[in-house]
This record gives structure tokens, C-alpha cells and sequence, in this order.
């Protein structure tokens, strides 16, 4: 403790000899870098690293410049989640088929499907059993993957996307469980805990080879190429014309669009018959300058919204507002005020909602302040895998943001 | 007409009624009317008034005349824009390096915002002592420069079937080069100690980021201490958000998965992991079904940047820069080769300057186009002596179901129109 007290004092010492030499000899280089270790953990006056000093007491650290400080147990433990084919890090608990399906059905099934067949463009997690030779092979948890290690350690640091780390260890054994049973690799009764984890045979495990391209391509490619008459005619095999699934190049007239929209010059002129812009900046804009016409609505209040739409960033990987919305992971919320719960057409809601919206239930400032306040307890049994904000003014400005595309 | 025009030859005579052919509709800059060009007899706007001001725009964005040359993503390659890729505008960018705004991004859980007073770096595992770094601490650390690209893996994976996007960036564009500041990440691995690890020889280092995904992978020891550097910087300043401000692993000439983004942990282990992406994703599945994994390097590699699809000629027959980027995972290239038809022949290329180890070189072949269809193609040859191989090469070795690691010789037929498209040759 002494110790690092005096390196301190010594180390402002230095600092201030060097400022008197910087002063005295200005137009010399004098920004030669101090070479010892001592000199350089001085300059702790920036409060980030003082604070950084402080969570640390007790440990010293040499090192080779004395920079940083020691690791925690306890931080250690919070980030270092990953887990070997051997079992190394693999936390203890236990979770089974039944569990697995159900929590399967809530956090997982809305992009991976109710049997991990996989929604859409979403990743399947099961089926394409010796599909691997194939012409167009499945690659699945139960197809591909080599270690049951890597599902469990995915799945509880990085799932359900947008909601990742929020499962517990008991819930990801149960969840991949059931992801080990939609590839029929266990029965309906199992149970998976950390002593049988290792037992659980994956049918690929022998199914990979250490890069072997210095070997099998190398030799080959490494030859003196053919400069001149290298064949003796040149047809064209295939064109991409005929697929035709290039993307239009749409982004730059957006661009151009949010250009124009951020000129006040042009938002002024265009602001009455803007509805078709997609530019965020103009969603406020818009609002603003359409509110007096609508009759059955508050106007919107055009800062709240702006911050609205700053916390909407976290709805964001589910739903689609504004123009061209659509069904994603979550519904899409235009028109959303004012609207019966679980109403959007083709998008496979939780039975409660719609039971809700059904029963008359509609989206008002009240039902959605609960509703994202904390999803589950309002609508026990929605596929919103969402935890909730927890900030009652986040509810209230993602609500005003909301209400911008209700009219 | 310069000296350095190379290519088929055609008389002088030859060039300019060819030029004279297309010159009404290419509105050339020489279309001398009777009364001249209006652009230099009459007094422009610009020649009379005022622009804009110092204090107009404090950080600047590319006039809105280059507005297309943009990032563009292909919506249905991927589920969801936040766990995809977009592509480098590579068409329609010269010189070498690759500005950020415009250099492709691929994320698993989307662009996380971190502050830098919120970064933290951990080392841990089998060092002498477990720490942990701010941003503030980093930047102390002694630092270098050094230019490299990053592609990913799946650059060109859609084009393993068949040809199938119209367009370099499409095909191409899952790569940038920027030059990065950082310090190595040998130095960091010094400072936490690596006595207890023991005989280095076969210990790995696991890198994670700090987003949702947890994109984590195992590097080799080995080129741990060799060339990786923990990188702060890309061009002269900051990484951007969607690059890993504040903080990203740079692994020069392996595969972009591995440059882990919001750097946020580094642990020295006796074994890989066997992450989701070193096992699930990034292995390449063979004819037999059998899949090979730690296949690092990007091999050598190149493409003719314009014309192209979406770079057509405008110009007509006569002088045409044909130009494109070549880089190799595993050094410098060394030689770059173009062929005007199909492969049949082969010309060397000019490199704008001598190839750098894993960093793109540009090159071009300035020829007298005659204004008859071309099939273009470049072939990369690094200081390894690898050659570029053509797409039959490769599946004959591979098989059809390889989706990462195509290197493959790309054909674009240029029609006498000036258009081109992607196409495959026999």
C-alpha cells in the first residue's frame, strides 16, 4: 500500500519535471516516452480509472507497464460463461423435455418454430439427419453440431435474441433438452442435469477434419499459370440475368429522400404530403403538422416521441413501425392505438392475446403503459419475449413514439 | 493518348472514328457545339456565387452526387437486417483503402452503442494475472499501425451453385481495408503474464465481444503473439459503431467472424472452445459430407472491380481502365493477371504499388477496348506462389455444398452495349 502511494507521489513528481522541461524547452522534441514501469502508472486522475483503482483494493499488478488492474473473482465469473466439449464451465442444474417444450414454445418457437423446424429464413434446429452429402444438406443441432457443449453455451449467453443472458441455468438445460428431443436424440421423460450432459451422444461429432487446404489445394494451385491459348473455346455456362434475384438499389433514393428530408427547406414545403417518407427525422415532423386534423387523438407531443423513438431501439429487433411495416419477429405496430389486442392480420399471436382482444380489450395509453411495463404479468402466455422497460418514463415515451403512427 | 495504354492495339485513326461514333451520345467533354459548351462559355452558378462556409459542416459525408455509392444488403440472404451482412460498394471505389462509412458491416445481435468510459477489457484464464483494462489504459499501451483487409468467410458463398448477383458489391463486397491503430495483442498477453500457461505451443487464446451474440472464437497461440492487434482506430480515427467501437480484434488474413467486434474479453485456454461459430457456422462441408474446421486464411483472391454490373462502360470503344482489387490471407500478392476472354489468354495487370502482407492491392490494365464482348477475368498470385483457381477447380475439390472460403475466378460478360453481366464459363 505504501508502496503504491509513494509511486504515486513519484509519478506526479515526474510528471510535473516533464512539464518544467516542456516549458523550458518548447521547441525541442521532448516526447520521448518514459521507460520505466513506475513513471507510467502515475496519471490516475481521470475519475474512470480512479474508479477502477478504488473496485480494487486489495491485489497488485506489475506487469510489464503496470497497466490495468487485477480481474475480480467475482468479475471473472460474471463474463467468463464459456464452455468446453469437455464440460469445462458447464454450471450445475438440470432441466427437462416437458420444461424444455414449454419454455421452447414461449422464448424460442416464434423464429425457430413450436418443433425447431425453424420459421422463415430462421435457423432449424433439428431434422437433416444424413442430409450432409446431400445436394442442399440441413445443418442442425442435431444434423451438424459436433458438441452439445457449444447449444448450451449459445444458448445461455446469446438467446432469445433481443433478450439474450436472461434464461436461467435450470431454463437453458430444459431448453436444450427439448432441442436434443426435436432431433429425436432422447426420449419425452429425460432429463438433462450436468452429470449426464456428457453421455448425450451428437451424431456429427466425428464429422469434421482440421483444415487440410495446405495438403489438398496448395500443391495444385501453386503451379506456373497458362498465360496464352489456355483452352480452346470459351462458352458461357450460366448467367445471373436468368436467377434474377439481385436487390434493387433502392437504398440511394432513400438516402436522397432523407436528404431532402433533413433541409428544412424541403421539409416546410413537403411536410403536408410527406406521409410516403421514411425518414426518421420527419416521423415528428409529420405529426406535428398533421395533428390539428385529427379529430379522435391528442396531438402528439414531438419531444416525447423523439425520445420514444430512442427507446423503441429495443423493440426494434422484433417490430417494424412506420412506412412499409411489417409482421417480423413481433407484429407490426402502425395503427397500433386504438387497436383490439393480438388484431394483425397474419401474425400468429399467443392465444392470450387474442383471447384478450376478442373479449374487447383494445391498445390505449393504460393497457400498453401495463403491458410494456411487464409483458408477462399483463399477458401471462405472450410469445413477447420483451422482459419489459423498467423506466416509467421509457413506457410513456414509446407510447407517444407509437402514437405518431396511430392516425 | 498515353504511352502506358497496353491491350490490343488500334491505330489512332481507328480510335477516333470510334470515338467520333459514340461521342454524341456519351456527351464526352470535348462534344464541341457550334457555339461551345455552355458548361465553359456561360458564367456558372459556382463561378459567380458563394459555397458553403468553414462552419457548415463540421464533420463532412460525401457530396449527394455520390449518394449510390453506398452499403446495400441483400434482404433475402438473412431472417433479420440486425443478425446479417451488408456489401462494400467495391464497384465504385478506387485506390486501395476503404472508407468507413461505406465498409460492410456483419453483426449477430446488431451495432451496440458503448461509450468508451463504459469499455472494459478482461484477461483471463491461464495467465499469471487476471486483469482488467479501461479504454484509458489501453490507448497507454505502445501502439502500431498497419494496413490489412477483413472478409468474411462467406464472401462469394452465394456464388458456389452458380452465378447468381448481378453486381461486384454483391458478389465481392464482404471486404474492406482499412489501416488500423492499435496495440498487439502480444503486449496485452505480456501484461497479464504467460508463465502459467505453460509450453505455449498448444495453448489458444478465446476472444469475445461484448454484444448480445457473444460472438466468440479460438485463435491459435501462436498467432496470438504474431500479428493481432487490439485496434482502437481505422483510417486516422475511431471505429465506427458498426466496426466495434470502441474496441475490436484485428486477425490479419483470417476470416472476418474472427476480428471480434467490442472486444470485450481475452482468455488463454489449453483448447478451443468450440463456439457456436467455430463449429455450426464457419466449417466448410465437403462433397462426402464431412465438414473441415479452423480454416482460417482467406486464400488468394481478386476481382475486376469495373467494368461491371453495376460499373457498366459508358464511354464506348477506345481507352478503358479496367481495374480491381486482389489480396491474399496468407502474404502480398505479388502478380495479378487479367484475361479479356474467358481465361483462353492472360495479361499481366499493373499494380498500383507493390502488394503488402494481407492487405488489398489495386490494380488496373488500361487497354483500347474495340468495343466487342469481353469476358474479364483476374487471377490473383501471392508471394506464396498460389494462384487463383477458377470455380470448376475449386468444386472439383470441394463439391457444390461449400458455403464460405469461394476464391474462385470471377467472369463478368461485357457486352458491346457497355453492360455487364455475372456469368459462369465453361
Amino acid at each position: 500500500m505504501s508502496k503504491s502511494l509513494n509511486l504515486y507521489i513519484g509519478g506526479g513528481l515526474a510528471t510535473a519535471a516533464l512539464l518544467t522541461v516542456a516549458a523550458n524547452f518548447a521547441d525541442r522534441n521532448i516526447s520521448e516516452m518514459p521507460s520505466q514501469p513506475a513513471v507510467m502508472t502515475a496519471g490516475m486522475s481521470n475519475p474512470d480509472t480512479l474508479f477502477i483503482a478504488a473496485a480494487n483494493a486489495a491485489p497488485e499488478h506489475v506487469g510489464v507497464f503496470g497497466l490495468g488492474r487485477v480481474a475480480l473473482p467475482e468479475e471473472v465469473s460474471a463474463w467468463d460463461l464459456d464452455i468446453s466439449p469437455d464440460g469445462t464451465g458447464l454450471p450445475s442444474g438440470q432441466g427437462s423435455v416437458l420444461d424444455g417444450e414449454e419454455l421452447f414454445s414461449s422464448y424460442c418457437a416464434v423464429c425457430h418454430g413450436e418443433f425447431a423446424e425453424g420459421v422463415g429464413n430462421w435457423p432449424k434446429l433439428s431434422g437433416g439427419e444424413d442430409t450432409l452429402a446431400d445436394d442442399d444438406p440441413l445443418k442442425t443441432v442435431g444434423s451438424y453440431w459436433p458438441y452439445l457443449s457449444t447449444t448450451f453455451d449459445y444458448v445461455r449467453r446469446s438467446m432469445p435474441f433481443g433478450n439474450a443472458q436472461s434464461l436461467t441455468d435450470d431454463e437453458v438445460y430444459a431448453i436444450v433438452a427439448y432441442i436434443l428431443y426435436s432431433n429425436y436424440l432422447v426420449d419425452e421423460d429425460f432429463v438433462l442435469n450436468s452429470d449426464n450432459f456428457l453421455d448425450v451422444d451428437m451424431p456429427n461429432s466425428d464429422g469434421f477434419i482440421v483444415d487440410d487446404r495446405a495438403e489438398a489445394e496448395y500443391p495444385i494451385w501453386s503451379l506456373e499459370p497458362c498465360m496464352s491459348d489456355c483452352k480452346e473455346s470459351v462458352e458461357i455456362t450460366m448467367r445471373a440475368a436468368v436467377l434474377d434475384v439481385t436487390p434493387e438499389e433502392t437504398r440511394a433514393r432513400q438516402i436522397q429522400n432523407m436528404i431532402d428530408a433533413t433541409n428544412p427547406n424541403s421539409v416546410s414545403s413537403s411536410s403536408s404530403s410527406s406521409s410516403s417518407r421514411t425518414g426518421q427525422t420527419t416521423v415528428v415532423t409529420t405529426v406535428v403538422s398533421t395533428s390539428s386534423n385529427a379529430e379522435e387523438t391528442a396531438p402528439v407531443d414531438a419531444e416525447l416521441a423523439g425520445t420514444g423513438e430512442k427507446v423503441f431501439k429495443k423493440c426494434k429487433s422484433c417490430h417494424q413501425v412506420g412506412d412499409g411495416a411489417k409482421n417480423r419477429t413481433g407484429p407490426h405496430l402502425n395503427a397500433l392505438v386504438g387497436r383490439s389486442l393480438g388484431s394483425v392480420e397474419g401474425f400468429k399471436y399467443s392465444k392470450t392475446l387474442t383471447d384478450m382482444g376478442t373479449s374487447g380489450t383494445v391498445w390505449n395509453d393504460e393497457t400498453l403503459a401495463a403491458f410494456l411495463a411487464n409483458p408477462k404479468a399483463y399477458a401471462k402466455g405472450t410469445k413477447m419475449s420483451f422482459a419489459g422497460l423498467r423506466k416509467e418514463s421509457d413506457v410513456t415515451a414509446v407510447i407517444e413514439y407509437l402514437r405518431s403512427f396511430s392516425r | 493518348m498515353s504511352d502506358s495504354v497496353k491491350g490490343p492495339t488500334t491505330s489512332r485513326r481507328q480510335f477516333l472514328a470510334g470515338a467520333a461514333s459514340v461521342g454524341a451520345g456519351a456527351l464526352a467533354a470535348g462534344s464541341a457545339k457550334a457555339a461551345g459548351d455552355p458548361l465553359i462559355t456561360e458564367v456558372q452558378d459556382w463561378a459567380s456565387g458563394l459555397g458553403d462556409g468553414v462552419d457548415e459542416v463540421p464533420y463532412g459525408l460525401p457530396i449527394e452526387f455520390e449518394s449510390d455509392v453506398v452499403r446495400r444488403n441483400v434482404p433475402w440472404l438473412t431472417a433479420d437486417p440486425i443478425s446479417s451482412i451488408n456489401f462494400t460498394p467495391i464497384h465504385a471505389l478506387d485506390g486501395t483503402i476503404t472508407p468507413q462509412g461505406c465498409a460492410f458491416e456483419r453483426h449477430h445481435s446488431g451495432a451496440i452503442e458503448m461509450r468508451k468510459q463504459d469499455y472494459r477489457l478482461m484477461i483471463n484464464g491461464l495467465v499469471d494475472t487476471p486483469l482488467v483494462f479501461s479504454y484509458d489504459d489501453l490507448v497507454r499501451f505502445p501502439r502500431e499501425n498497419h494496413v490489412y483487409f477483413c472478409e468474411c468467410a462467406a464472401n462469394t458463398g452465394m456464388e458456389w451453385a452458380g452465378a447468381q448477383l448481378n453486381g461486384a458489391q454483391f458478389t465481392h463486397g464482404m471486404i474492406h481495408n482499412m489501416e488500423y491503430s492499435g496495440v498487439s495483442l502480444r503486449t496485452i498477453l505480456q501484461e497479464a503474464g504467460l508463465d502459467a500457461a505453460g509450453d505455449l505451443k498448444d495453448k489458444w487464446v478465446y476472444v469475445e465481444g461484448a454484444d448480445a451474440s457473444s460472438n466468440g472464437r479460438s485463435i491459435p497461440m501462436e498467432k496470438a503473439l504474431d500479428d493481432c492487434l487490439v485496434a482502437f482506430a481505422a483510417n486516422g480515427e475511431a471505429l465506427r459503431k458498426e466496426h466495434g467501437y470502441p474496441v475490436r480484434l484485428v486477425v490479419p488474413g483470417w476470416e472476418g467472424n474472427m476480428w471480434i467486434k467490442w472486444l470485450r474479453r481475452i482468455e488463454v485456454t489449453d483448447a478451443p472452445v468450440e463456439s457456436r461459430e467455430e463449429t455450426s457456422k464457419y466449417t466448410d462441408t465437403q462433397e462426402d459430407g464431412t465438414s473441415r474446421k479452423w480454416t482460417w486464411e482467406m486464400d488468394a483472391k481478386s476481382v475486376v472491380t469495373s467494368p461491371s454490373p453495376q460499373s457498366p462502360i459508358k464511354h464506348g470503344p477506345g481507352p478503358l481502365v479496367i481495374t480491381g482489387l486482389a489480396w491474399s490471407g496468407r502474404g502480398a500478392i505479388k502478380r495479378v493477371d487479367v484475361s479479356l476472354d474467358g481465361g483462353k489468354n492472360w495479361h499481366e495487370a499493373r499494380l498500383a504499388a507493390p502488394g503488402d502482407k494481407m492487405a488489398v492491392s489495386r490494380f488496373y490494365l488500361d487497354i483500347n477496348w474495340d468495343g466487342t464482348d469481353m469476358l474479364l477475368q483476374s487471377r490473383a498470385i501471392d508471394d506464396t506462389g498460389y494462384v487463383q483457381p477458377t470455380k470448376t477447380q475449386l468444386r472439383h475439390v470441394r463439391g457444390l455444398n461449400s458455403i464460405y472460403h469461394n476464391n474462385c475466378i470471377q467472369t463478368w460478360w461485357v457486352k458491346s452495349s457497355g453492360e455487364a453481366e455475372n456469368v459462369e464459363v465453361s
